[in-house]
């Protein structure tokens, strides 16, 4: 019920935002909702790292993360996931505690990558924040 | 609303007030009006007497890097600049038939649509008051003509209000004041507002109430001719014997208020969201195409950029032809660099560590645009609708209907999509096909009978994978606004960035605009300083 209500309260409070930028508009643009690791990597990473994770060229690059050691390091997806780095966005108010233990578990054992041991819930301690402020 | 005595008009007031306290006081009240603080532009730099044989190399060809070219090529400076693309406008674009698309991924897509149809993928709207981008396009003989922005009569839908069936924004926000108005008229009269208001002003109030929200005469908002004539009819005034209209029915209150319409008025009530807007004649990439009739003679194409050097003697940039191969360096006295953060953060550079360091700290957004071709413009014909935008809380946001050719025969092009945060992304990540499918899907639902019976073929651009971009805006927060911001845009030594990533006025042409303005600005006085 609570999050339920913080659910609710971090909506409107991304709905009542002023607009800084030319946007869609209010409401729009939900995807359904990614709960396994594979859904939150299809809906929010491969627009970038691609379907293979093998990440693209073009006047710079999206780094690849199949075969990528630095994914050995948990810490280290979770600090990239949640603040993102460069042109990448921060993703720690966009996902939930629950979808960034999925997706970093995902990443460390898909693509070529073989980490087995498991993400907890105090690896991803930072997400599942309220929107941050864009202005 | 008579007062008994004449109201002075606003040109009257203001003379009187000149007279009494002088220009000083007639800008203060102008303010008070609103009339003075709508726009940032000046008017275009008064920039002259470069030193003779001063250079200026400007990185990219975008809106911002064209405006610093032509200004400081007019101020007496030797001007060169590099493009990564082999065309000019960089954001500013719009794609026709015929036109190759390739993303990052290699997804390419062959641009079917007819003659003259386009999809601007980037900016798409220009607020009447982003001055500097008007006055240029005037200037630049760029002609505009009205974009539709506010649409009563299209549709708002969200998929967990009225059983997923949208309504017209009309009759959502007619039962939404009414229902408003007729509330807050019971809090009146239950004394609940006695303590803030005086019983002179809660009358005024009330009769505002019943104005506003076409209450009856006690006060309720009821189905009747008053409401319909907000919200719509069942049958509409007519001609003859039976002429006489007939009311619509009222939509449920709390399925209004799931419907989230508040928010959609809201929305225009933003002030870069007002009426009236413009877009120009053609596709948006005109306005680049403009641009680049004043300066597409210093513009090298197909240059990407690899290295961005400074020292005491000069900047030096090295780039290598994307077509031919082959890498140059080329030296100027001065830098205006308005490549993407994105990708100016994968460039190799000896600027200071504090400026690389905010040239990282800026995340770019995504968002996805549509451009579904469709056989007539069934929306017109069967629905009325013409221009404006339909919104949904589904992925695809919003569809929004051609501003132009209005009641033509032959297919014209819908926005069927404009997509941003998470819709955007997930959209981003599909293959260009699966895109139009879900867009067919999801705009199906405005127009269940015509879409997909009337679609011809359709194109998608998908910001983070656009090869020059990769991504569509930076994306500023207060804390790295308050941590980079200043550093960011500051001239170090010989460089200086330009772009709508170094403005307050972000994801706009007119922030790439008032960027360049006032870097080239402060680039000309260190120049003349050296």
């Amino acid at each position: 019920m609570l999050r339920r209500l913080l659910g609710a309260i971090a909506l409107s409070a991304a709905l009542a935002a002023p607009a800084l930028a030319d946007e869609p508009g209010p409401g729009g643009s939900k995807p359904p909702v990614a709960k396994t690791g594979e859904e939150v990597y299809r809906t929010y990473c491969q627009a970038c790292h691609m379907a293979d994770g093998k990440g693209a060229k073009g006047a710079g690059a999206f780094p690849a993360l199949a075969g990528n050691e630095r994914l050995g390091t948990t810490g280290y997806v979770a600090f990239m996931v949640a603040n993102g780095k460069g042109g990448m966005p921060w993703f720690k108010d966009a996902l939930s505690k629950e979808q960034a233990q999925a997706l970093i578990g995902y990443l460390r054992t898909h693509f070529g990558n073989n980490y087995k041991e498991p993400v907890t819930a105090a690896d991803v301690e930072a997400f599942g924040q309220r929107p941050t402020s864009r202005f | 609303m008579d007062t008994g005595r004449p109201t002075p008009t606003r040109r009257q007031l203001l003379n009187a007030i000149g007279l009494m306290g002088g220009t000083a006081a007639v800008y203060q009240m102008m303010t008070t009006f609103g009339h003075a603080a709508e726009t940032r532009f000046p008017g275009p730099p008064k920039l002259d007497g470069a030193r003779k044989g001063s250079t200026v190399i400007v990185l990219g060809a975008g809106l911002a890097g064209m405006l610093a070219a032509h200004e400081l090529e007019k101020a007496g400076y030797k001007v060169q600049i590099l493009e990564y693309q082999n065309r000019p406008g960089g954001r500013n674009w719009s794609l026709y038939g015929g036109d190759k698309y390739t993303e990052m991924g290699g997804a390419t897509q062959n641009v079917g649509f007819a003659k003259g149809n386009y999809l601007n993928p980037g900016p798409w709207r220009i607020p009447h008051h982003h001055k500097t981008l008007l006055h240029y396009c005037k200037a630049f003989g760029v002609e505009l003509q009205p974009f539709i922005q506010f649409n009563h009569n299209a549709y708002v839908h969200n998929v967990d209000a009225f059983g997923g069936q949208p309504q017209r924004f009309r009759s959502l926000a007619a039962d939404f004041e009414g229902n408003v108005a007729e509330l807050l008229g019971k809090a009146i009269d239950q004394k609940a507002l006695d303590a803030k208001l005086t019983a002179e002003d809660t009358d005024r109030l009330k009769e505002a109430l019943r104005s506003w929200g076409m209450l009856d005469k006690d006060m309720r908002y009821v189905k009747g001719l008053a409401s319909s004539s907000h919200r719509g009819f069942e049958l509409p005034p007519g001609g003859g014997v039976n002429g006489a209209p007939k009311p619509s029915d009222l939509l449920p209150f709390d399925q209004v208020l799931r419907s989230g319409i508040a928010a959609n008025m809201a929305f225009f009530m933003n002030d870069e969201f007002q009426t009236t807007m413009f877009q120009p004649v053609g596709g948006m990439g005109k306005i680049g195409e403009g641009f680049a009739k004043q300066v597409g003679h210093l513009i090298t194409y197909n240059a990407k950029v690899t290295k961005l050097f400074q020292d005491k003697s000069g900047v030096s940039v090295t780039y290598t032809d994307n077509v031919k191969g082959g890498t140059t360096t080329a030296k100027a006295d001065f830098c205006v660099c308005t490549i993407p953060l994105t990708v100016l953060s994968q460039i190799e550079t000896n600027m200071s560590e504090k400026k690389q360091a905010a040239i990282a700290a800026v995340p770019y957004s995504n968002s996805v645009k549509i451009g579904l071709e469709m056989r007539r413009r069934f929306w017109e014909e069967d629905q009325d609708i013409f221009g404006g935008h339909s919104f949904t809380s589904q992925e695809i946001g919003l569809i929004s209907y051609p501003n132009n050719n209005f009641f033509q025969d032959g297919p014209a092009v819908l926005l069927g999509a404009f997509a941003g945060g998470a819709g955007g992304y997930r959209l981003g990540g599909m293959t260009p096909e699966q895109r139009i499918e879900v867009a067919l899907q999801q705009g199906s639902v405005f127009h269940p009978e015509q879409y997909r019976k009337e679609f011809l073929n359709g194109a998608s651009v998908a910001w983070n994978r656009v090869p020059w971009a990769m991504g569509c805006c930076a994306r500023w927060n207060e804390e790295t606004r308050a941590e980079h911001y200043q550093t960011l845009v500051a001239m170090e030594d010989r460089i200086v960035l330009a772009g709508e990533h170094a403005s307050y006025v972000g994801c706009w042409m007119e922030g790439s605009l008032l960027s360049s303005l006032d870097a080239i600005t402060r680039l000309h006085k260190r120049a003349l300083e050296a």
